[in-house]
């Protein structure tokens, strides 16, 4: 480590269960964040400012104005350029250390499943089940850690799938994917911008974590926030021995 | 004969467009599904969220008893006690449609 990396990240080596070994760690480490919207632009920007050496960042959707409410990797002048893009400009100017990647792209079929195969975590800051159930496709094929948030009007939701571990569950166990799965999200909008700051802020902290082997992550507990009532709250949940996507025959 | 349980039923904040923002439901049941039901006759529109036409709980619906997940315990035949507390936690993606 550099004089200036020890100064950069002095805050962290002082932490005992980081300390310089866990910061080398996460220098050498590849996140893959895919979504730059509401929850990616917290959990980027906290992966970047703590040293994680490569970032892949993908989405395929432009900056809107809409998005400005609680995109804050986005800028009023970044507006019609593409998120990823943004977010690297973001990234950099708080760490240009960070080798970042954007992919102005939506990650489906061969290409994520490389992405996710050449990860050390992955962070689905996504919008739809689809790219939900295929991200987590991948990462139990590659057993790739998966951190996973989500945010809808004022309920946050978190929890780490590490499929490293034979006895994680994996999202479909949790969420088994059906044709219907897009009622409740259409049915309503709206999200309160805090919200997706605390869920993707909780992602980077379980990323890190689980890059540099310390504390207890959330395998097998869903963290539930409701924001309104400023509630939170973890259910447990287990394997499904017979889950068609990780079960014992298919892995 | 004896009284259904009177229970309470978390209401996630998407599904709180049904019970006019409330957070929590008082029912009464016997079981998770007579829960359910009586949730549905309170509050219309809110059970077709929750289970399928065959009354089946949806795929991307869980409902927990306490920190249960009743698809590990009886499912919606799980029996329920006096104050009990059913959450009704559903797969959340984001906020725009495509």
């Amino acid at each position: 480590m550099t004089d200036e990396q020890l100064l950069r990240y002095s805050r962290h080596i002082l932490l005992d269960a980081l300390g310089i070994e866990g910061q080398e760690k996460l220098l050498s480490a590849h996140a893959l964040v895919v979504g730059a919207g509401g929850l990616g632009s917290p959990a980027a920007l906290y992966l970047a400012a703590a040293g994680v050496g490569r970032l892949t960042l993908a989405d395929g959707d432009t900056v809107d104005f809409t998005n400005l409410q609680r995109q804050i990797l986005h800028t009023v002048d970044r507006v019609g350029t593409a998120k990823a893009e943004s977010g690297r400009t973001a990234l950099r100017a708080i760490n240009p250390e960070v080798t970042v990647t954007p992919l102005c792209e939506r990650l489906s079929g061969s290409q994520l499943d490389a992405l996710v195969g050449s990860a050390d975590v992955v962070l689905d800051c996504t919008d739809n089940f689809a790219t939900r159930h295929a991200i987590n496709r991948a990462c139990v094929r590659h057993r790739k850690p998966l951190v996973s948030g989500a945010a809808i009007r004022f309920d946050g939701q978190v929890s780490v799938y590490d499929l490293r571990r034979d006895d994680s569950p994996c999202y479909h166990c949790l969420f088994p994917e059906g044709e219907e799965a897009e009622e409740i999200r259409c049915a309503v909008m709206g999200v309160f911008a805090p919200l997706t700051g605390m869920v993707g802020a909780m992602q980077a902290a379980e990323a890190l974590k689980l890059v540099a082997g310390i504390g207890e992550s959330l395998i097998g507990r869903l963290l539930l926030i409701d924001a309104l009532t400023m509630q939170w709250r973890t259910v447990r949940f287990k394997k499904d021995a017979g889950c068609s996507i990780c079960g014992q025959k298919n892995r | 004969m004896t009284e259904s349980a009177a229970v309470l039923i978390r209401i996630p904040t998407p599904l709180r467009t049904y019970t006019a923002g409330a957070d929590m439901v008082a029912v009464s049941g016997d079981n998770v599904a007579d829960a359910l039901t009586a949730l549905g006759r309170q509050h219309p529109g809110i059970l077709e969220r929750v289970l399928d036409e065959r009354g089946e709980l949806r795929p991307f619906v869980n409902v927990y008893l306490g920190s249960a997940n009743i698809r590990s315990l009886e499912g919606l035949g799980t029996p329920l006690e006096m104050d009990d507390i059913l959450a009704i936690i559903p797969a959340v993606a984001g906020t725009i449609p495509r």
